[in-house]
């Protein structure tokens, strides 16, 4: 059964600012496949379908290298309009939809049909009356075809998540030319029946002749609807196969892979003469944190004092909120004790003076003070909790900016932050040298524990092993105990004693750094956790 | 040797960036009409002594702006509420006799207690509307003047200084401080040099909040303000109350606004009632952006410059103006410069910003 | 006894069901209805007969309904509420100053006032709508200050450049220096030019009815506008504009075409007001423009993002009732008029201030709880 090659993205290559985010991407869909893209996040599944989109970001950063040919011809896709004007559709994890406009208005947003007047002859086409009529008949055909009962003219706004992405594929199915569809992590937010659903509508439209990208991470739904897939590992495309060829545990262990190379697995990141080596310093019950997209729903762990132990998991699965739950920015439930003492939630200063702290993922947005100097973003944390940095006079707590800059030049000299000097603006430096000052701004403080999530995203190779270096120093020579979360199970492997994997919200397991690559790629994908609830 | 040249450039522009272009333009401006003044044979003495003067009496009002921008309000539009605050201590300290600088002295801790509780509400309105926070502002500032209105006009005055002579309630729109405060400190330790006058007193006092400013910048809590207008995601990282960081920069701010119009009154000589100050907090926010101030950040540096400039450009177009054209030109020509200024400073991009 | 019982808990629901309705209602209209209570309150203090009252509403809302109606657009773009109408009145006044100039009168000089002043509309309106979409999210405040700054050029050009650049002499309309336009302007030439068109006497009460006819058809013109493409766009950006972006739609044209709309219907609505009133007052009839018929459709009901024909309609009704009754219920209650005059315009400012608050207080819930 030869079916008609529709899309080929051929040798594309993309750079973000000097490092390489996608390395020579071949990738073909042909009428009426089903093609799973999966990878783990960072891995540039998204680049890849901003290519294919003509998102301006990627026009506004550099463009790409590389080849798209649509329907045998070579393409040049400038815009998302272009794009949909091909007949290459998407259904976006954010839903594209005006809440304010009916179903029909939605399905037929910018392609609405219309009547010409007594105006628009005299002053264009924009003066058109719209053709209701015509629109819902449309509507309701492609919703019928969708097998939605649902109807027509509802407002979008009250209408349950569920419902949302099946009006996107309406909408994509109502351009009759609509040849290719791209699902962008559609499952994330839909609940296990909807996701069935929309599996079988998937294979509808493909039976229709439809040819639909499906990028996903969950690699039973893979399975069971793709026909091929293609994994992406770090910007390269590493494996090619097909469906039937493919089980989960080869999938996990081609999305993790085995490159153990560059840094070596470090058992001495406990020191063994800590005489408190197995006291539990941090517990946490069954802690939850509302934060949008890192969603915790109950995780329960006990940290060794001393240690340095990683919280690693796909994006968007919640490891990323725990830090933050338990640092008081996102609010939060549940109880955090630090040596038995029980520690405030939802209250930052709190945890700073239970002797916490914390480097965010977010180094830019949360993690700096952008337009101020290196030497204020490395004391104002320590300025406003612990009062130091400041002189008493006449009753006043002024700023000691003689102590704060002798600070800061030590502090410099010990990361080796490039920069001109402690008085340079922050926004200057490069991003290693960046999250080097947020490192110092989390020590300034003296803590005994130390959150640091995401320390070496977007560092390059060089600086990486310098943030690392200088974690476990800490950890060394101050028994600093470290909780490192990070997407990158390369450097969590590396230095942390233990290693909890965090799938949809909850631990799914606690592994050692030894553990093999399938076992981890099973657990961030969720497969053992779903093998547990079918057992 | 690249190297070196690039750092060189990246400094002037840096530079450049903190003063800003329109500054430079009407700065050089200034400067040309000066010397247009003394060609036409305008009495340059009186010109600038008539610089410092108004340089020293807005200067605090202008300065009212720094907290609220640095604490990530946005200049303050609201400022009425604390020149009202200051009227009120203004006319309290006449209606209870009080002479020359006793009277000062007494209009200015009024204002100082009025002004704090005042900023405080304020400061609590506008946490309930971040993001809208020039608009409801703007509009609180005249909703508050309209309502003073009425209050002038009922309020139990009873000092035959200020009400109506006919009518016998109310007070009137301008009252004179001749007798009061008017000029004490303009006056005090005046000297001349050059032939030009120096309203020593008006100047120190003016410095002495200048000072006052920047000793709050640097303190504990004035950190944690500036920090929660840079950033307000790492304030609230850093377990810094954006909310309470707020507030505190509109009490500042507001007692500012409030001593700034004793000041400017008694440097007038006349204290101005009713609609008067409905356009001052324009003023004040003009001229800290002339100065080089953005929405997002200013300096006690940039309130001066600009401060100076723009009241500097106000002295000397009028004569030149007179000269050249009819008179009236000077009024429009504040109008356009204010709302000019501040209209590029709303439209300008700022960078990565869409 | 069982039976009392279930009919009695059946009426309890039923009663229960129409309160709740009637109480979601007033909810809904809560601004509206209160100060739908404020005018009678204030109208029996204020001691007016009836007739002179009803008489004097009619001729307001005759010549300002117009003008209310204007914001409308804008607010479904999303651009909020245009303080940038000031421009549009404006480009009225500049028309009929022209008009007058060149002494054409009745409703021919009206006609013609409407068309000169269009193309002056659509420019400013260009100009106030890319000042918009470089402020994206400012637009309100922008809008205020492009005001005052417009008021500036405005008075610089009628004071300085009539006269000198601008060729015009003529010693009723212009200063005794020969340059620059007087304070007032008598517009006897179009005086009820509009008004006299169509008369009506109902129940003894007269009504200009060529303005009503006006303002009708404007009504008309906004609701099938709304149901065309370009009023599809309009509520699509007004909704999102990144979402309509990249849809395909426009967004920046489309906002400066909702604004130029606005702008040419404030030119026409305030010639339609100055038509009445018979005089120019040159430096202060727009001024207070855009506080006046913002204060209005906020009255009616309207917020920053929803306005309606009917909320700009009933506001204009309300706001100017407010209007009359203030000083003379000020004399009435306080001995003064003038505490009636000034509670006026603090209601004004009061009414926007709020409306804005309001506004930005439910933004900060909707990203709180995303």
């Amino acid at each position: 059964m030869s079916k008609r090659c529709l899309l080929e993205m051929k040798n594309i290559n993309k750079e973000y600012f000097g490092s390489k985010v996608l390395k020579n991407i071949n990738i073909t869909v042909n009428e009426g496949e089903i093609r799973s893209l999966v990878g783990e996040n960072g891995a540039g599944k998204s680049t890849l379908m901003n290519i294919l989109f003509g998102m301006p970001l990627i026009h506004n950063t550099g463009g790409f290298k590389g080849k798209i040919f649509f329907n045998g011809e070579k393409v040049d896709i400038k815009s998302p309009w272009s794009a949909m004007d091909l007949g290459i559709g998407m259904v976006h994890q954010e839903f594209m939809l005006l809440p304010g406009f009916s179903i029909t208005e939605n399905i037929k947003l910018n392609r609405e049909q219309t009547k010409h007047n007594l105006l628009s002859k005299l002053f264009g086409p924009k003066l058109k009356s719209l053709d209701f009529v015509s629109m819902r008949k449309d509507s309701r055909f492609v919703l019928d075809a969708l097998d939605l009962s649902i109807d027509e003219m509802l407002p979008v706004a009250g209408l349950p998540v569920g419902y949302m992405q099946f009006i996107e594929i309406a909408r994509e199915l109502d351009k009759k030319y609509t040849k290719l569809i791209v699902f962008d992590e559609p499952t994330a937010v839909l609940t296990e029946i909807e996701a069935e659903t929309l599996i079988k509508t998937m294979k509808i439209l493909a039976e229709k002749g439809i040819s639909i990208l499906f990028i996903t991470h969950r690699l039973g739904e893979v399975l069971k609807v793709s026909d091929n897939i293609t994994v992406l590992r770090d910007g390269e495309v590493v494996a090619d196969l097909k469906t039937k060829d493919a089980t989960v545990e080869k999938l996990a262990e081609l999305m993790i892979g085995k490159k153990l190379g560059k840094f070596s697995v470090n058992h001495t990141a406990q020191s063994p003469f800590n005489e408190d080596f197995n006291k539990t310093t941090l517990k946490i019950e069954d802690l939850k944190v509302f934060m949008p997209s890192e969603e915790v729903k109950g995780i329960s762990l006990e940290i060794k004092k001393g240690e340095i132990f990683g919280i690693g998991g796909l994006a968007g699965q919640g490891k990323i909120g725990i830090a933050n739950g338990v640092m008081g920015i996102y609010s939060s439930e549940g109880r955090v004790l630090k040596e038995g003492k029980e520690i405030k939630l939802n209250d930052t200063t709190s945890a700073f003076n239970n002797r916490l702290a914390f480097v965010s993922e977010d180094r830019r947005e949360v993690g700096l003070l952008l337009d101020h100097s290196v030497e204020l973003n490395i004391v104002i944390k320590a300025i406003q909790h612990q009062n130091k940095f400041l002189r008493k006079i006449g009753g006043l707590r002024l700023i000691d900016r003689k102590n704060i800059t002798q600070y800061s030049l030590k502090m410099i000299k010990e990361l080796d932050i490039r920069c001109r000097g402690p008085k340079q603006i922050v926004r200057r430096l490069s991003g290693g040298n960046q999250q080097k000052v947020c490192i110092a701004n989390a020590i300034t403080l003296e803590p005994e524990i130390l959150f640091v999530s995401e320390p070496t995203r977007g560092i390059d190779v060089g600086a990486k092993k310098i943030v690392l270096d200088h974690l476990k120093k800490l950890n060394q020579e101050l028994g600093m105990t470290i909780i490192m979360t990070s997407s990158e199970l390369i450097e969590l492997r590396s230095i942390c004693s233990r290693i909890a994997i965090i799938y949809k919200g909850k631990v799914a397991g606690i592994l050692s750094p030894d553990a093999s690559e399938v076992e981890f790629g099973l657990l961030m994908a969720g497969e053992k956790s779903y093998q547990k609830e079918i057992s | 040797m690249n190297e070196k040249i690039k750092r060189n450039i990246i400094d002037i522009k840096d530079t450049l960036g903190t003063v800003g272009y329109p500054c430079l333009i009407i700065a050089l401006f200034l400067f040309f009409l000066l010397f247009y003044a003394a060609a036409l044979g305008l009495p340059l003495t009186y010109l600038l002594g008539s610089i410092f003067v108004r340089f020293g009496m807005n200067g605090i009002l202008v300065l009212a702006m720094i907290p609220s921008i640095k604490s990530g309000i946005g200049p303050n539009f609201g400022l009425s509420l604390g020149i009202v605050c200051g009227l009120v201590a203004a006319t309290l300290s006449i209606e209870f006799g009080m002479l020359g600088f006793t009277g000062f002295f007494f209009a200015v801790v009024v204002s100082i207690i009025l002004g704090s509780i005042i900023g405080y509400f304020y400061g609590l309105l506008l946490n309930k509307v971040k993001g809208q926070e020039m608009t409801v502002g703007t509009f609180a500032g005249f909703s508050t003047i309209s309502l003073m209105c009425i209050f002038w006009l009922i309020a139990p005055y009873k000092s035959y200084k200020m009400i109506w002579p006919y009518g016998g309630e109310g007070l009137r729109v301008t009252i004179t401080l001749q007798n009061d405060f008017g000029q004490v400190l303009n006056n005090w330790k005046l000297f001349k040099i050059f032939g030009v006058s120096i309203p020593t007193g008006l100047l120190l006092f003016f410095a002495l909040f200048c000072i006052i400013m920047w000793i709050f910048l640097r303190t504990k809590t004035g950190i944690a303000m500036v920090a929660a207008g840079s950033n307000p995601k790492y304030a609230k990282a850093s377990g810094i109350s954006v909310e309470k960081s707020r507030i505190i920069g509109m009490v500042v701010s507001t007692v500012f606004g409030a001593v700034g119009i004793v000041v400017y009154a008694q440097s007038y000589g006349f204290l101005q009632l009713y609609t008067a100050p409905l356009y001052m907090p324009f003023f004040a926010v003009a001229a800290i952006l002339i100065g080089g101030a953005s929405i997002k950040n200013a300096s006690i540096t940039q309130a001066l410059i600009g401060t100076f400039l723009f009241q500097g450009l106000l002295v000397v177009a009028l004569p030149v103006a007179n000269e050249v054209f009819a008179s009236n030109l000077s009024e429009i020509a504040r109008a356009i410069i204010t709302n000019g200024m501040i209209l590029y400073a709303l439209t300008r991009r700022e960078a990565g910003v869409e | 006894m069982k039976q009392i019982n279930i009919t009695n808990s059946k009426q309890k629901n039923a009663r229960k069901i129409e309160s709740f309705q009637l109480v979601s209602m007033i909810k809904k209209n809560i601004v509206p209805i209160l100060f739908a209570i404020l005018c009678l309150v204030g109208s029996i203090y204020a001691k007016l007969p009836l007739n002179f009252l009803l008489n004097d509403i009619i001729i307001r809302m005759a010549r300002n309904s117009f003008l209310v109606i204007s914001l409308i657009i804008p607010v479904i773009a999303g651009l909020g509420l245009n303080f940038g109408i000031v421009l549009g009145a404006m480009a009225g006044q500049m028309a009929v100053v022209a008009v007058t100039y060149w002494e054409i009168q009745g409703f021919l000089g009206f006609f013609l006032a409407i068309v000169v002043s269009t193309p002056l509309a659509i420019l400013f309106g260009w100009l106030t709508g890319m000042l918009f979409n470089r402020a994206k999210g400012k637009e309100m405040i922008t809008g205020l200050i492009l005001g005052f700054f417009a008021n500036g050029v405005y008075q610089f050009i009628f004071l300085f450049l009539v006269g000198t650049i601008i060729p015009m002499k003529n010693e009723y309309m212009l200063l005794s220096t020969g340059v620059g336009v007087r304070n007032s302007v008598n517009l006897k030439g179009i005086h009820y030019a509009l008004d006299n068109l169509l008369k009506v006497k109902i129940f003894g009460l007269n009504f200009p009815m060529a303005v009503f006819l006006a303002v009708a058809v404007l009504c008309l013109g906004i609701k099938f506008l709304s149901k065309t493409k370009l009023g599809q766009e309009f509520r699509s950006v007004g909704q999102n504009r990144d979402i309509s972006k990249v849809m395909g739609i426009q967004v920046d044209k489309v906002r400066i075409i909702a604004i130029i709309f606005s702008t040419i219907f404030a030119a026409w609505g305030q010639l339609i007001f100055l038509q009445n009133i018979g005089t120019l007052n040159t430096y202060g009839s727009h001024v207070q423009v855009g506080t006046f018929t913002i204060a209005a459709i906020l009255i009616g009901g309207a917020t920053v993002t929803r306005a309606t024909i009917s909320q700009a309609l009933i506001g204009t009704f309300l706001f100017h009732t407010l209007f009359i009754i203030s000083p003379l219920a000020g004399k009435n209650i306080f001995g003064s008029a003038q505490v009636g005059e000034y509670f006026r315009v603090f209601i004004a400012y009061g009414v926007i201030g709020v409306s804005l608050a309001l506004y930005a207080w439910q933004n900060v819930g909707k990203k709180l709880r995303r």
